[in-house]
C-alpha cells in the first residue's frame, strides 16, 4: 500500500516535514501515538510520531530528523513520491482533560511530538506553557504553530542564538517556580532527547509534578512482538510500543533507556555511509 | 519369515542435503528435496498398512496413503490433488511439521529408523506442483456474505482459502507489511524458503482474498465494528509475544528475544545487511536459552551470520528438547553446542551497558512434570560463568496482548488464550478462533486444521442458516 506524499516542506538543515496520505491511520489516530514507516523494499521499518492530522483530507504530518539511513532517504523524497508502509496509528493516546496549568517541554524533533499534545490540550482548556528548545535557532522548529496553539511560548537554545542561552530544563523550573503562587502547574509533559527527559523529570521530581515522558526507544513491528522497545518502569519490564510510549518520567530508568539506544549504533552508521555510497555511485 | 519381514521396506532414501560447512554461509534450504527417481523409490517402500496408521496420527488426517500410492506410479498430478483436498499448504507443512512425533512415527519402518519420510514426499509433490503452475480446480459460487479473517499466518491462510471455495467474501487483516505471519517473521528461509510462503500468500490474492495489510485490528478499527462489518470472524492471531525471563540484566545491550532476533533475520533480512537497512548486532559467542524449534532456528541463523561459537543452553536433556528431530541433528551437524542441564540465574555487563558474561545455574532432572518431562531442579551453589557476547531468549511466546486488550469482550485463560467450544467459536456467536491464539505454542498443521474447522463451522453457521431449518426441521 502505497502513501502519496501530499506535501513536503524543508523545517532547518537536518528537519523535515511531510504530509502523506494515510486514510486508516489519519481516521483513528489520537495525539501522542504514532505509526511505524517502511520506505522501499529493502527498508527498516521505524518509528515516527504524528505531528499533525487532517481528517478531511486523509493526511497526517510527519516530522523527522535526517540522521539515520532511512530518515537520509525519507528527506531525498518529493511531493508525489510514495511511502511503502504505514502501519498506525499506534500506541496508547496522550490523557488529554483539564488538568490546569501544563507545561510541554519538547526538545530537538520532539518539538514536532509534543505539538499535537499542546494543541489538544489547549483544547481541553488548560493554560499551556510550551517550552521548547534545540542546540541553535537555526534548528528550531514549530515556533510559530507552537506560539499559536500553545497560552504562552519559551524557547532555549544551547547555544543562547535564540531565547534562553541554555536548556529547556532551566526554563522548566523557572516556569514551575513562577506559577508557585497562582495555582502551579499540575502536569509536565516533555518529549525529545532521552537526557532532557531525564533533567526534566529531575526537575519536577521535588515539586512532586506528575510527569509524563514519551519514549522514543528502538522498536520492529511496534505491535508488541519483538520486545526491542522494552523499558524499566520502577523495576517493571514495559514494552514502550503497547503499554507507552508515555510512561511516569518519575519512575522510567532513562540510563537503561539511553544505553539500550545505543545497541546498533555502529551498524548505524554503516548503514549511513553505504546510503551515501550508493547516492554517490548513482549520482 | 522373520528375516523377509525386516528386508521389507528397505532403507530410506537417503535426502540430498547441502553439507553442514556450505550452508552455515548461507540461508537457502538444507534439505536438496528428491529428485524424481528418488521420490518413487522412496513412495514404493510404503507397506501400505491396512489401519493407516500414519493418516490417524496425522492431526489433519491427511490422506497419505492415496497420495504415496499416486507417486510410486508417478502420478504426480493425482498425488497433488489429493493432498490439497485436506491441506491447503502442503510445501509448507512438508517441511515444518514434526514428522517423528506423528504420520512418520508410526510408520512400522519408523523403529528401524527407515521410516517412509512422508513430508519430504509431501514437499515434492507440492514443489512439483509449484514449479508446474499446476492448481487445484475449482469454482467459486459467490455469496454475499463478508467474513473477516484476522491474522494471516497457517490458520488465518487455511480458514481463507476454505472459506473462498465456500465462496465467501473475504478480508484478511496483517498488522505486518508482508502476509504469513510465523511462516514469514518466524521460521528461517533455510528452513522453508521465503519464495514458498510467497507463492502460498499470491495463491490467497489469485482466488480473491482480500488483503489488508498494515492494518492491526483494535488500532485501525474497533473489534466491535468489525462484528458489525462482517456475517462472521475468524482470529487467528496467533502467540506472537515473547516471554522474558525476568532475571537481572535483561536490558543489557545483546539481550535479544527469539522473537526480535528472528524478525530482524527473516523479515527484514538483516542477514543482507547494508544492502537490507534492518541492522542486527552479534558478539562472537551467542547463547540460545531454550530447545525448542524457535531456539534451533535462531542458533543457526546466528551460525550463518557468522557468529563464530553457538550455545544452546537448555535447562533439560537433548531427550526432552522440544525441537523437531531434523532441526536438533542439523544444528548439531553445523557445529552448534548443545549444553544440557543448565539455567541463566543472571546477565552481567560491562561498563558500557554490553553483555559480556551469563551466570549459570547446573540443574538436575526431578519427577515428571505437567507437561510430562522431568522436572529440572536447581542445584543450589552450582553457580558458574560464562563469557557471552549475545543471548537469544526462546522461551515460548504468548497471544499478542496488544489485539486482546482492544477485544476485551473475549473470553480468554489466565495465559491470553482465546477460549472457544468445539466448532472454534468463542463466547461471542459468529466469532471463532483458532492457532495459536487458542492453543499457545503450537504447530503449523494444528493452526491449519483449526482454520479449517472453522471455516466449516462458520459455514455451516451462515451458509444455509435459512435453507436449514426448512429441510431440517
Amino acid at each position: 500500500m502505497n502513501h502519496i506524499i501530499v506535501r513536503k516542506k524543508t523545517l532547518s538543515k537536518e528537519n523535515f516535514l511531510i504530509e502523506i496520505k494515510a486514510p486508516h491511520v489519519a481516521e483513528r489516530f489520537q495525539p501522542g501515538q504514532f505509526v511505524i514507516i517502511r520506505i522501499s523494499e529493502t527498508g527498516e521499518r521505524i518509528p515516527l510520531t504524528v505531528a499533525d492530522v487532517n481528517r478531511g483530507a486523509k493526511t497526517i504530518t510527519l516530522i523527522f530528523q535526517a540522521v539515520g539511513r532511512t530518515t537520509m532517504e525519507l528527506s531525498t523524497l518529493n511531493e508525489g513520491d510514495p511511502v511503502l508502509n504505514c502501519v498506525g496509528p499506534l500506541g496508547n493516546p496522550s490523557e488529554i482533560k483539564k488538568f490546569g496549568q501544563v507545561a510541554c517541554v519538547g526538545g530537538g524533533t520532539g518539538i514536532a511530538c509534543i505539538y499535537p499534545l499542546v494543541q489538544a490540550l489547549a483544547k481541553a482548556g488548560n493554560e499551556v506553557t510550551a517550552i521548547i528548545g534545540a542546540r541553535n535557532e537555526s534548528l528550531l522548529i514549530l515556533e510559530k504553530e507552537m506560539k499559536a496553539a500553545a497560552t504562552k511560548t519559551l524557547i532555549a537554545t544551547d547555544d543562547g542564538s535564540k531565547g534562553h542561552h541554555g536548556f529547556v530544563t532551566e526554563v522548566l523550573h523557572k516556569t514551575i517556580e513562577a506559577h508557585r503562587n497562582s495555582g502551579g502547574i499540575s502536569r509536565v509533559i516533555t518529549i525529545g532527547p532521552v537526557p532532557m527527559m531525564k533533567a526534566a523529570a529531575e526537575v519536577t521530581r521535588p515539586y512532586k509534578i506528575p510527569t509524563i515522558a514519551s519514549l522514543n526507544t528502538i522498536m520492529v513491528d511496534g505491535t508488541g512482538m519483538c520486545g526491542s522497545c522494552r523499558a524499566y518502569i520502577d523495576g517493571v519490564m514495559k514494552l514502550a510500543c503497547i503499554d507507552g510510549p508515555e510512561f511516569d518520567a518519575h519512575k522510567v530508568d532513562f540510563d537503561d533507556v539511553l544505553s539500550r539506544m545505543e545497541m546498533f549504533k555502529v551498524k548505524e552508521k554503516q548503514a549511513v555511509e553505504h546510503y551515501q555510497k550508493i547516492t554517490l555511485e548513482k549520482e | 519369515m522373520k528375516k523377509k519381514r525386516i528386508d521389507l521396506g528397505g532403507y530410506r532414501v537417503q535426502m540430498q542435503e547441502q553439507s553442514p560447512e556450505k550452508r552455515i554461509k548461507n540461508f537457502q534450504s538444507v534439505p536438496l528435496g528428491y529428485s524424481q527417481e528418488e521420490v518413487v523409490k522412496e513412495a514404493k517402500r510404503c507397506l501400505q498398512c491396512k489401519g493407516i496408521p500414519c493418516e490417524l496420527d496425522c492431526p489433519i488426517n491427511m490422506k497419505i496413503l492415496e497420495m504415496i500410492r499416486e507417486i510410486a506410479i508417478e502420478n504426480f498430478e493425482k498425488a497433488f490433488f489429493i493432498i490439497k483436498e485436506d491441506n491447503p499448504i502442503p510445501a509448507i507443512t512438508g517441511r515444518v511439521c514434526p514428522q517423528e512425533a506423528q504420520c512418520e512415527g508410526v510408520c512400522p519402518l519408523y523403529q528401524r529408523g527407515h521410516g517412509i519420510n512422508i513430508g519430504k514426499l509431501e514437499a515434492f509433490v507440492a514443489d512439483w506442483a509449484r514449479l508446474k503452475g499446476t492448481k487445484e480446480k475449482f469454482q467459486i459460487k459467490e455469496k454475499q456474505q463478508k467474513v473477516a479473517v484476522i491474522g494471516s499466518g497457517p490458520a488465518g491462510i487455511s480458514c481463507a482459502v476454505d472459506l473462498r471455495k465456500f465462496g465467501y467474501q473475504v478480508t484478511m487483516f496483517e498488522a505486518l507489511h508482508k502476509a504469513g505471519g510465523v511462516l514469514q517473521y518466524g521460521i528461517p528461509a533455510f528452513r522453508l524458503p521465503t519464495e514458498i510462503v510467497d507463492y502460498e500468500i499470491s495463491y490467497l490474492d489469485e482466488i480473491g482474498v482480500d488483503i489488508r495489510l498494515d492494518f492491526f485490528v483494535g488500532q485501525n478499527i474497533k473489534f466491535s465494528e468489525l462484528r458489525k462489518e462482517y456475517d462472521a470472524i475468524f482470529i487467528g492471531t496467533g502467540a506472537g509475544a515473547p516471554l522474558f525471563m525476568n532475571i537481572p540484566g535483561e536490558n543489557l545491550k545483546g539481550v535479544y528475544s527469539a522473537n526480535e532476533f528472528l524478525i530482524r533475520v527473516n523479515l527484514m533480512k538483516a542477514y543482507a545487511f547494508p544492502k537490507f537497512d534492518t541492522p542486527i548486532v552479534c558478539g562472537e559467542t551467542i547463547g540460545v536459552i531454550g530447545a525448542g524449534n524457535v531456539a534451533m532456528d535462531a542458533a543457526r541463523c546466528a551460525l550463518r551470520l557468522g557468529v563464530e561459537q553457538v550455545y544452546i543452553l537448555y535447562r533439560r536433556t537433548k531427550k526432552e528438547a522440544p525441537a523437531r528431530d531434523e532441526e536438533i541433528q542439523h544444528a548439531l551437524e553445523e557445529g552448534i553446542v548443545l549444553k544440557e542441564l543448565i539455567s541463566p540465574n543472571k546477565f552481567i555487563g560491562d561498563d558500557k551497558g554490553w553483555l559480556k558474561e551469563v551466570e549459570l545455574f547446573n540443574m538436575e532432572l526431578g519427577d515428571a512434570d505437567a507437561s510430562g518431562r522431568p522436572r529440572p531442579i536447581k542445584i543450589e551453589g552450582s553457580e558458574f560463568i560464562l563469557k557471552m557476547g549475545t543471548i537469544v531468549e526462546a522461551l515460548g511466546s504468548r497471544p499478542n496482548r496488544l489485539f486482546l486488550d482492544k477485544a476485551p469482550e473475549l473470553e480468554v485463560n489466565k495465559w491470553g488464550q482465546i477460549k472457544v467450544n468445539n466448532n472454534l467459536m468463542t463466547q461471542i456467536p459468529g466469532v471463532y478462533a483458532g492457532g495459536d491464539a487458542v492453543r499457545g505454542n503450537a504447530t503449523v498443521i494444528l493452526a491449519l486444521g483449526d482454520g479449517r474447522q472453522a471455516a466449516a463451522s462458520i459455514h455451516k453457521q451462515i451458509g444455509s442458516s435459512r435453507q436449514s431449518i426448512l429441510k431440517w426441521e
